[in-house]
């Protein structure tokens, strides 16, 4: 099967391990991920401002890029992707008169958008499509002993309408992680915003955050933290430096995108899930448990 | 009759017809200029004398990089005043100078890496994917698409976009995001040259081949061929070898 693949700019900048992980674990599953031959930054941030159009070209001029590949489904890794380009979608397939002043904004392109496109996270490939049941079963080398606490943030659950599991208590990273063979930790704060954007402009604000959340997952025995949102990946794991000088007691935890453990447990080279780029490095951890040969 | 057409004949050669004339305006005041005449050429038939904004005259330097109207269209549109034939009632102006920013660097100092960018030219990814200065661009690039691929790191692509660009400023002037889109693309273009593209080997090879003198006897040559031969020795030439 093959799917048309949305990257977006932090999967091919700082999140090169999500996505390196992700196309090959997806292609020994059966599914060719195709990168979309042409696409823009998806937006970053859904805009609510209502009349805010401009801020909605760019997630809907991808859409156009999906019916120009002849496709109707795009599949996107990075949450905040995913989020933007669904929630953009779910407004123009609900207001024709946006829709069509946006198609009008794009005059220049040879396709129209009229609401076609299916906009997909990975996770719902992975449960939906392929199954977490095959999953389990292509997998060589089950995460057996690893515990794991998942992170959802905001932006896969909220707001209901655009998430695709239940927004207080969903179960998906927890089903997948059961897949690989991981024991999921169960923690009150897999659901808790990680500061988001704040980490550009109040980077207090965020360690507190950050502090708060994998102390809590630490505290239920988790020895890694999985989860879908470089910008969660970048507050959660690169913010451990400043969250240890600020509580000296902190103790580090490696974060994962969800796709390195299951690169990882379907006994694909090493490299593609390129531990290197996590900031706090996982692979003393995965020798413990003997997932990896020597460091 | 037969002498009546070959006179008729005769006169159209020796008068040249007199060229049609149009109106337009320029900068908001009307003129009658020749029909079939380009914009550079209406306003210097029009009396306007051309210090800035006007160049090579042939389409490539881009400095006579212009904005006009057309009355049947609200749009403002943008083109090379050398290249862009008149229109009847056209609404023309003369840009001289594009007052935009442009960073000093020193490329030895830089990385080809996502974060020069954000670093020198932070405004690109202010980027909103409009396409506006695509719209614009009279060599006809991807303009939008070649900032795109700057705000995800891909600087070869920016400067495979970016190759024909002519630096004449239109991108930057219409662009609501106010990303100075010529020479972000310099910069990229500039960071692939040094750092990214492939480096001819034979380049090494030849240089010390020209030092050792292995080609004099045959510059010497050259020196007193003709030109028949000399053209000849050109179309047989051996083209880089990659």
């Amino acid at each position: 099967m093959k799917i048309s693949y949305f990257p977006g700019c932090t999967l091919k900048t700082m999140a090169k391990n999500f996505e390196d992980s992700a196309i090959a674990s997806l292609s020994f599953l059966g599914i060719e991920m195709v990168e979309l031959p042409r696409w823009n930054c998806c937006g970053t941030v859904y805009s609510l401002t209502s009349d805010d159009l401009i801020h909605q070209v760019a997630p809907i001029r991808n859409f156009i890029r999906v019916k120009e590949a002849r496709d109707t489904r795009v599949v996107a890794l990075c949450s905040m992707c995913y989020h933007t380009l669904k929630r953009a979608n779910k407004l123009v397939k609900e207001d024709k008169e946006k829709l069509d002043k946006l198609n009008n904004l794009m005059y220049r392109e040879d396709v129209k958008y009229n609401g076609e496109v299916e906009v997909l996270h990975l996770l719902e490939i992975l449960k939906n499509e392929v199954g977490f049941n095959q999953v389990s079963k292509k997998v060589k080398m089950p995460l057996k002993g690893l515990k794991v606490a998942p992170y959802y943030g905001c932006l896969l659950l909220r707001p209901p309408e655009v998430g695709f599991d239940d927004p207080e208590s969903p179960t998906i990273l927890k089903d997948f992680l059961e897949s690989v063979g991981a024991e999921a930790i169960d923690y009150p704060y897999e659901t808790e915003c990680c500061g988001s954007y704040n980490t550009v402009v109040n980077v207090n604000l965020v360690v507190e955050r950050a502090y708060d959340i994998l102390s809590f997952a630490i505290s239920q025995k988790a020895e890694a933290i999985v989860l879908s949102c470089p910008l969660c990946g970048f507050n959660l794991d690169n913010r451990q430096k400043e969250i240890k000088e600020k509580f000296p007691d902190f103790k580090s935890v490696p974060v994962f995108y969800f796709t390195q453990l299951l690169a990882l447990s379907l006994g694909l080279d090493e490299k593609v899930c390129r531990f290197e780029l996590n900031f706090i490095d996982p692979r003393p951890l995965l020798k413990s448990k003997h997932l990896i040969g020597g460091v | 009759m037969e002498e009546n057409k070959s006179v008729m004949k005769k006169e159209e050669k020796t008068q040249p017809q007199k060229a049609k004339m149009i109106s337009l305006y320029i900068m908001g005041k009307k003129y009658e200029v020749p029909e079939g005449s380009t914009i550079m050429g209406a306003l210097e038939y029009a009396g306007y004398q051309l210090k800035r904004g006007c160049g090579c005259r042939e389409g490539f330097c881009g400095a006579c990089a212009t904005v006009y109207r057309t009355t049947d269209d609200y749009k403002i549109k943008t083109g090379l005043a050398c290249q862009t034939v008149v229109v009847p009632n056209m609404y023309l102006a003369q840009i001289p100078f594009f007052p935009a920013n442009k960073a000093l660097y020193d490329l030895n100092e830089l990385e080809p890496s996502i974060s020069t960018f954000q670093e020198v030219y932070p405004e690109t990814f202010r980027c909103v994917s409009c396409n506006t200065c695509t719209k614009a661009c009279p060599q006809d690039l991807e303009v939008m698409d070649y900032i795109q691929a700057l705000i995800r790191g891909d600087i070869a692509q920016a400067a495979d976009l970016s190759f024909d660009c002519i630096m004449c400023g239109l991108c930057a002037a219409r662009c609501p995001a106010e990303i100075v889109q010529y020479n972000v693309a310099v910069l990229a273009r500039r960071l692939y040259g040094k750092y990214l593209s492939k480096k001819g080997e034979y380049l090494k090879s030849r240089l010390k081949e020209i030092k050792e003198h292995k080609y004099d006897k045959e510059i010497e040559e050259f020196m007193h061929m003709d030109r028949e031969s000399i053209k000849k020795k050109y179309y047989a030439r051996d083209i880089e070898k990659m």
